[in-house]
């Protein structure tokens, strides 16, 4: 027989709630790291000028207790809920979504998400409205990945099923024609987040999977490792630049994830997000 | 990169004086206006009435604020992307506004119509929304709350950092 693990409700509604206090102020300290060594090496004036005001936002938000963006985004969950695990108290859906509402709360975020999309366009005034993408592992472990993700990286995003002829010069050319393409719309430099196979749908989900990966971090698969830091040097070769303003990174990097696909098909995904990089993970 | 202190109304000698990648650091009255607002105040031209705001004097800021905590003359304020408001723009250039703030490029007919009308667009720098708080002495509700983060917002700025699009 299973052990089954049993988990207080209020356990995860307690380290929501501290995750949200973590990110909402600071970006990912990955992305801060980069930023500081390409300020050290920034020739530039301007791109100088900005990327210091990028890493001086990031030490008076969290000391004045303000959001570093305004756009504090939707909140968007990866969760591995581990088969053997059981939630007690109130359900897992109900306590993220009340975790997240007083987080709102607390730490004085902006509603960004309207009711519908397209008549009143009416704004959430009570709820955190999360997108939670969920999955299910063996075990008795409750892993959770919290992102805020900003509208104007989001509205940067692309999706291609592209034919099976495409290779990897193709696969560069699309991603750093879109990326280059949205220029400073996206707020520049950004992490670029590709899905790579599966289907119309799961490409989409790896994108964003892709995103909350460790900034910077390598590609296990060293054909894959390869074409990240190709897609990653032609983008910032061709200087966009730091808000678009044509010097400094574009991007700070590329992160792949990929999936098996149908014999006729190449999707390919794109994700992009701001230098604002907010998201975090625990285990329960 | 040079730096100039300009002072709100614009004038044309101050758009002369300046180059696309120039520092520009703002003092006067901007107006938050994002999606919502735009489209509002252009339908209130397409109806004859009158603009509850001075375009020609001060300056529009694209930006959505987050809520002002405690203690706080403001929440976090930062541009949001400019491009969504383009087909509002040629619109509210013809009645009189003079300068934008937002981010991101701007279409071919804005760019054209900001010449036209010798008006202005700023660039600032986004994400960095707790360090551009810093700049502001007076912050108010000014219109349509029911928009909530989309509602026109009135704040006085003091040498708020932008840049001159290129």
């Amino acid at each position: 027989m299973k052990n089954v693990l049993f988990i207080d409700s209020a356990l995860l509604y307690e380290k929501l709630v501290e995750a949200l206090g973590q990110i909402y102020c600071r970006p990912d300290e990955r992305v801060l790291k980069l930023i500081r060594e390409y300020e050290a090496n920034e020739t530039h004036p301007l791109a100088k000028d900005m990327l210091q005001t990028i890493l001086r936002n990031a030490d008076i938000a969290c000391a004045e207790g303000l959001p570093c963006c305004q756009d504090t985004g939707t909140p968007v969950l990866f969760i591995e809920k581990g088969e053997d695990l059981c939630l007690c108290g109130d359900d897992i859906l109900s306590t993220i979504e009340s975790a997240l509402e007083e987080g709102w709360r607390k730490y004085h975020l902006r509603h960004s998400l309207v009711e519908e999309p397209l008549f009143e366009r009416k704004i959430i005034k009570d709820r955190a409205a999360p997108v939670i993408h969920w999955e299910v592992v063996p075990g008795e472990g409750l892993k959770v990945k919290l992102a805020l993700k900003g509208g104007g990286a989001e509205n940067m995003a692309a999706h291609y099923m592209l034919p099976t002829s495409t290779d990897v010069d193709g696969i560069v050319a699309k991603v750093v024609e879109h990326v280059v393409g949205v220029g400073g719309q996206p707020c520049p430099p950004v992490i670029v987040g590709i899905g790579l196979g599966g289907n119309f749908e799961s490409s989409a989900i790896l994108a964003k999977k892709a995103l909350l990966e460790p900034t910077g971090r390598e590609h296990p698969d060293p054909r894959y490792a390869e074409l990240e830091k190709k897609i990653l040097s032609e983008i910032n070769r061709q200087g966009k630049g730091v808000m678009g303003m044509g010097a400094g990174p574009t991007a700070l990097a590329v992160q792949i994830l990929t999936a098996p696909c149908h014999i006729a098909s190449l999707p390919l995904a794109i994700n992009l997000d701001c230098h604002a990089h907010r998201h975090t993970s625990f285990t329960l | 990169m040079k730096t100039h202190k300009i002072s709100l109304p614009l004038s044309s000698e101050n758009i002369l004086s300046l180059s696309p990648g120039d520092k520009v650091l703002l003092t006067g009255t901007l107006y938050t206006a994002r999606d919502k607002a735009h489209r509002r105040l252009v339908d209130l031209i397409q109806q004859g009435k009158p603009l509850p705001l001075p375009l020609s004097e001060t300056a529009i800021f694209y930006c959505g604020p987050s809520p002002i905590p405690p203690g706080k003359i403001c929440g976090a304020i930062g541009p949001t992307t400019s491009s969504r408001m383009d087909t509002y723009t040629p619109t509210l250039l013809e009645h009189g506004l003079k300068v934008m703030i937002g981010k991101g490029e701007r279409s071919a007919t804005v760019k054209e119509a900001i010449k036209q009308h010798q008006a202005l667009y700023l660039v600032a720098t986004g994400g960095v929304s707790a360090y551009l708080s810093t700049h502001v002495t007076k912050f108010e509700l000014f219109l349509w709350p029911e928009f909530g983060a989309e509602a026109i917002y009135k704040m006085e700025v003091v040498d708020f950092p932008c840049y001159v699009s290129n």
